[in-house]
C-alpha cells in the first residue's frame, strides 16, 4: 500500500484553515502568474510539505514549477528516503542544490553554527537560484516561527546579493503584491505566513496529507518538532505518536516552537536572514 | 469531516495604530504578558537585552525584535502576533507609528478587521493619529477602538481623557468612523489593559483585552451579487479551468456567467477540486476555486465573471480617493500601471481634484502633484476599459493599487464611475453581444479549424496609396501564408450600406465601419484596412465596438502621431519588405496562433 496516497479523499476543509487555504492558493496562482521562471524549496519538513499540497490544490494535481531541495548532506537519513519517495509517487520535477565546494572544504557546524547555514544553506540557495536564473522562490515560511519572520511580507524582494532591506520592504495590500522587479533581483514567495504551527498539523490531519513520522514518538519518547539538519536539530521529549496527540500536546505547551534549533540563539536568525536566509 | 469542527474557534485580525512613541508595541507586550501568551523564556530574553543597554524592561522589545528597532526605540515594520484568548484566535498586527514607515503601517492595517487606536494622554492627538485614521478609512478598516495611553503620567485625571475623546470623536466621525469606544490605559503599568484597574474608578468600560472580545467577526459577501475575478486559466490536462478567487456572492454548477469587459457568456460546467471525492457544487466569497465552462469561450485574466443583471460597470475614467506612498510624486499626465482585482491595465492621471489636509480634513487647492504620504482626489483614465464597481458597493472591484515602475506606490478606492465618450457605443456592443444569435460553430471552433485567431489590422499615418500598398501586400501575404484574410476599404461602405448618410457624419461612419468589422471577425477572419479615407477616424471608438476582438493597429510615419500604435513603420517602407516584417511580428505576439491565455504545463523527468 502507498502511504502517499491518502485514504479518505473529502469534500474539502472548512472554517480556518478553508481560509488559510485560500489565502496561499491564491498566493501561489498569482506566483505563477507573474514569474515564468520559478521554484519551490522543498525541505520534506511539515511546512513545505504542506505547501507542496497547497501547490496540488492550487494546480488541481499538478505542481507546475520544480522543487529545489537545499541539501547540506547533514540532513536525517529518513528524510531523503522520504523525498525520493514522494518525489517519484507524485511526480515531481525535484532538484537538488548543493554547495559542494564548501562541504569540498570541510564546511560543518564545528566551524560556528551561523557560519555553516550561511555557506550550505543560504549560498547553496543564493548560488542556486542565480545559476539557474529563477526570478522567484516558493518558500514556507510562518509568521509564528521567530521575529523576524513575523515582519516578512507575502512577496519579499531580494537583492542582487540576495539579501533582504528588511527597512524598506514594498506595500502590500488588498491581494496586490510587488511581482516586477529590476534584472538581477529576485523575489521571495511566501504562501504559508499567516499559518501558525497548530494550523498546519490540524490541515495535515483534515487532509490526511503524507507526513515524515520522524514528528512522531516512535517509541522512545522523542520526537522531532521542527526538522533541520541532524547535528543542528534536537528531539524534544514526547509522548505524541498520532496527529491528534500532537494537536493536543501543542494545545498545552507554552515552549516555541524552534526551541530546538540551535541557529535562534541570540541574533543568530536576524543576521542570517538578512543575509539571505531562508 | 473531521477535524475543525471540534474546535470551531473564530480568528479575528487586529491592528493596533497610532503616532510614534504613543505606546502601541508597548501595550501589545503587555497584553501577551499579562495573559500568559508569551513562550517561556521570551521574557527572559529580553530582559537580557535591555539589562545589556542599561534600561529598564522594555514591552515594546517582546515584538520590535530588530536591532535596529531596539536602539532606536522605534517599530520598523509591521510583525503578526498571534494570542488566544476567550475561545477566540487573535492575530495581532503592531504597526510603526513613524510617518517614514507610513507604507508598513498601510500593508498591516490592510490585513485588519479591526483596529486599536492608540493615543498618549499627554501628547494628545497628532498627526499620526489622524493620518492613520483617515488611512483606516480608506483601507476599509470600520471597526475601532480608542486607547488613551499613558495615563500614568497624567495621573489618570479624567478630564484629560474627556478631552481627547470629544476631539477625536469629533475627527473620526468627519472620516465616517464610528468609534465602538475609547479606554484609558497605561500600558506601562498595565491598567486597564486585561483587567480594569482601581486608578481609573471613573471609567466603567471594559479592558481593551475585553474590548478585543468585542470586535465583530466580518462576515464574506456571499450574499451579494457575484464578482469572480479571473486570476489565471489553466490547461495542465484534458481540463480547461478558470482559476480565481470569488471576490462577492456565490457560484453555483450551471450557473450563467457573463464576463465583463468582453460580454462572454457561458456556464458553469464543474467546479473542480482536488483530493475531494465528492463533485463540488458551489463555491462563495473568498473562497479560491476552479471552473470548468459549457462552452469553450475564450476569456483571459482581468475579466470579472458576474451575473447579467448585476453586472459591474466598465468605463476607462474612475473618480477616486487615492493614497500615495511612492517616493516619487504622482504627477498629473504621468503613467502608472493600474491594478484593479486581477486587471492591469495602464493609466494616465487627468486630473488632482484637490489634496486632503488631514489635520482639518480640508481640501487644499488643486496641485499638479500628490507627494509622499499625501491623499487626494482624483481622476484617472486607463488605456483600455475595465470592469469596476464603485468602492462602497464592492470592495474587492472597487479598488485598485497604482504601479510606478516596479513598485507598488499608491492605493486608490473608486468614488465615482464616469461615462467616457464611448460609453454610448460600449453599452450598444453589449446589448448587441449579450443577445447574439449564434450558431454551433463557437470562434474557438473557427480558429482551431483556420489555425489562427480573428483580428483586425488598421492601417494609420501616410498616404492614401501608400496605405491602400500596404494593405495590398499584407492581405497578399497573409493569403498566401494560409490565413483567411480579407481587404476591407472604408470607402466601400459609403455608395452602399452609407448611402444614406451625409458625409460629414462621420462619427456614424466609423460605428458603421465598426460594426461592419465585427461581423467579418465573427466569421473568423483577419480583416484588413486603411483608414485613410476618413476624414475624422477615431480607432478606440472601432475597438469599444470590437472589444475584446484584438485590433492591430499599424501606424507610417511620425510615432508621435499614434502614440497608441502597436507597431509605427517608415512611410516610405518598401511594402512587400514591410508586409513580410508585419506578419513577422503578428507571429511574435501569438496573434496568428489559435490558442492564446492559457498556460499549459510539461512535466521535466524526475532527476535524481
Ligand atoms: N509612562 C508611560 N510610558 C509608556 C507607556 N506606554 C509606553 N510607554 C513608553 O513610551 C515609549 C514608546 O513606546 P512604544 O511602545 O515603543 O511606542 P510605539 O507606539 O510602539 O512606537 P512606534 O511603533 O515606533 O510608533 C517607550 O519608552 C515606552 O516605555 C505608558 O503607559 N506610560
Amino acid at each position: 500500500m502507498s502511504v502517499l496516497t491518502p485514504t479518505a479523499a473529502r469534500s474539502g476543509v472548512a472554517g480556518h484553515l478553508r481560509q488559510l487555504e485560500d489565502q496561499s492558493v491564491y498566493i501561489l496562482r498569482e506566483a505563477y502568474r507573474h514569474f515564468d521562471n520559478l521554484c519551490m524549496l522543498w525541505s520534506m519538513g511539515k511546512d513545505s510539505t504542506v505547501l507542496l499540497w497547497l501547490a496540488r490544490k492550487a494546480f488541481f494535481g499538478h505542481v507546475p514549477f520544480p522543487l529545489v531541495h537545499v541539501d547540506t548532506s547533514y540532513k536525517i537519513p529518513e528524510m531523503i528516503a522520504y523525498r525520493d519517495r514522494v518525489a517519484r509517487e507524485w511526480g515531481l520535477n525535484l532538484l537538488i542544490a548543493q554547495n559542494k565546494d564548501a562541504l569540498a572544504n570541510g564546511m560543518n557546524h564545528t566551524l560556528g553554527r551561523v557560519v555553516c547555514c550561511t555557506a550550505l544553506k543560504t549560498n547553496g540557495l543564493k548560488d542556486f537560484v542565480a545559476e539557474r536564473g529563477y526570478t522567484a522562490v516558493i518558500l514556507g515560511i510562518r509568521a509564528d516561527e521567530e521575529g523576524t519572520r513575523a515582519k516578512e511580507r507575502y512577496f519579499s524582494p531580494r537583492d542582487h546579493h540576495g539579501e533582504w532591506d528588511f527597512r524598506d520592504q514594498p506595500p502590500e495590500l488588498w491581494g496586490q503584491f510587488k511581482t516586477s522587479f529590476p534584472e538581477g533581483t529576485h523575489i521571495r514567495v511566501h504562501p504559508l505566513l499567516d499559518w501558525r504551527e497548530i494550523d498546519v498539523w490540524e490541515y495535515i490531519r483534515a487532509e490526511n496529507i503524507p507526513i515524515i513520522d520522524l514528528y512522531f514518538n516512535r517509541g522512545d519518547g522523542t520526537r522531532y518538532r521542527s526538522l533541520g539538519c541532524a547535528p543542528c536539530t534536537f528531539a524534544i521529549r514526547s509522548t505524541a505518536k498520532s496527529l491528534d496527540d500532537i494537536i493536543e500536546e501543542l494545545r498545552q505547551t507554552t515552549v516555541a516552537e524552534r526551541s530546538g534549533r540551535a541557529q535562534d540563539e541570540g541574533r543568530g536568525m536576524e543576521v542570517l536572514r538578512k543575509d539571505g536566509y531562508m | 469531516m473531521v477535524a475543525l469542527s471540534d474546535r470551531a474557534m473564530e480568528h479575528l485580525s487586529i491592528v493596533v495604530v497610532g503616532h510614534v512613541d504613543h505606546g502601541k508595541s508597548t501595550l501589545l507586550g503587555r497584553l501577551y504578558a499579562d495573559t500568559g501568551s508569551l513562550p517561556d523564556g521570551r521574557i527572559e530574553k529580553v530582559q537580557a537585552i535591555c539589562q545589556q543597554q542599561g534600561k529598564e524592561f522594555e514591552f515594546a522589545f517582546l515584538f520590535d525584535t530588530f536591532l535596529e528597532e531596539q536602539e532606536q526605540g522605534i517599530t520598523i515594520d509591521t510583525a503578526r502576533t498571534f494570542f488566544s484568548w476567550d475561545s477566540r484566535e487573535y492575530v495581532i498586527i503592531d504597526a510603526p507609528g513613524h510617518k517614514e514607515f507610513l507604507k508598513n503601517m498601510v500593508s498591516g492595517a490592510a490585513r485588519a478587521e479591526a483596529a486599536l487606536l492608540v493615543i498618549d494622554a499627554q501628547e494628545g492627538v497628532q498627526e499620526q493619529s489622524r493620518k492613520h485614521a483617515h488611512l483606516l478609512a480608506m483601507l476599509g478598516v470600520r471597526q475601532v477602538a480608542v486607547v488613551v495611553n499613558k495615563m500614568d503620567l497624567v495621573a489618570y485625571r479624567q478630564e484629560i481623557f474627556a478631552s481627547i475623546e470629544d476631539e477625536y470623536r469629533a475627527f473620526l466621525t468627519k472620516l465616517g468612523v464610528t468609534p465602538e469606544r475609547f479606554i484609558p490605559v497605561s500600558a506601562k503599568l498595565g491598567d486597564n489593559v486585561v483587567s480594569r484597574s482601581a486608578r481609573t474608578p471613573w471609567y466603567t468600560g471594559p479592558s481593551v483585552l475585553e474590548a478585543l472580545g468585542l470586535f465583530q467577526k466580518e462576515i464574506p459577501q456571499e450574499d451579494q451579487p457575484l464578482r469572480f475575478p479571473v486570476q489565471d486559466v489553466y490547461k495542465f490536462d484534458s481540463r480547461r479551468i478558470l482559476a480565481g478567487r470569488i471576490a462577492a456572492g456565490r457560484i453555483r454548477v450551471g450557473d450563467r456567467l457573463v464576463f465583463a469587459p468582453s460580454n462572454k457568456t457561458a456556464r458553469v460546467k464543474t467546479i473542480e477540486g482536488f483530493n475531494v471525492d465528492s463533485p463540488l457544487l458551489e463555491g462563495a466569497a473568498r473562497q479560491s476555486i476552479g471552473v470548468t465552462l459549457d462552452e469553450q469561450i475564450f476569456v483571459e485574466r482581468g475579466e470579472v465573471a458576474c451575473q447579467e443583471e448585476f453586472a459591474p460597470q466598465v468605463s476607462t475614467t474612475l473618480r477616486c480617493n487615492v493614497f500615495w506612498l511612492g517616493a516619487r510624486p504622482l504627477e498629473i499626465g504621468c503613467r502608472y500601471l493600474v491594478r484593479l482585482a486581477t486587471r492591469e491595465v495602464a493609466c494616465e492621471v487627468v486630473a488632482i481634484h484637490h489634496v486632503i489636509d488631514v489635520s482639518e480634513l480640508d481640501v487644499q487647492e488643486t496641485r499638479t502633484l500628490l507627494l509622499k504620504n499625501e491623499v487626494g482626489e482624483l481622476t484617472i483614465r486607463t488605456k483600455a476599459p475595465v470592469a469596476v464597481d464603485r468602492s462602497s458597493d464592492f470592495e474587492a472591484t472597487g479598488r485598485f493599487v497604482l504601479v510606478d515602475q516596479c513598485d507598488v506606490s499608491g492605493g486608490g478606492i473608486v468614488t465615482e464611475v464616469l461615462l467616457d465618450e464611448h460609453a454610448s457605443l460600449r453599452e450598444e456592443a453589449r446589448r448587441r453581444d449579450l443577445s447574439w444569435v449564434a450558431g454551433d460553430v463557437g470562434p474557438e471552433a473557427r480558429a482551431a479549424h483556420y489555425g489562427h485567431r480573428a483580428a483586425l489590422v488598421l492601417l494609420t499615418g501616410a498616404a492614401p496609396n501608400a496605405q491602400s500598398a500596404l494593405a495590398r501586400r499584407l492581405e497578399d501575404h497573409l493569403v498566401a501564408d494560409g490565413r483567411h484574410t480579407y481587404l476591407l476599404a472604408p470607402e466601400n461602405l459609403w455608395r452602399g450600406l452609407d448611402a444614406d448618410l451625409l458625409s460629414a457624419d462621420d462619427r456614424e461612419l466609423v460605428r458603421r465601419f465598426g460594426e461592419v468589422t465585427r461581423l467579418l471577425i465573427d466569421t473568423g477572419m483577419i480583416v484588413v484596412s486603411p483608414t485613410s479615407a476618413f476624414r475624422r477616424f477615431d480607432p478606440d471608438a472601432v475597438r469599444t465596438l470590437l472589444h475584446p476582438a484584438t485590433v492591430f493597429m499599424v501606424h507610417m510615419g511620425e510615432p508621435e502621431a499614434n502614440p497608441d500604435a502597436d507597431v509605427v513603420l517608415e512611410a516610405s517602407d518598401d511594402p512587400n519588405a514591410a508586409a513580410t516584417n508585419l506578419i513577422e511580428e503578428l507571429k511574435r505576439r501569438g496573434l496568428l496562433a489559435y490558442t492564446l491565455g492559457e498556460k499549459r504545463f510539461e512535466y521535466a523527468s524526475y532527476t535524481i
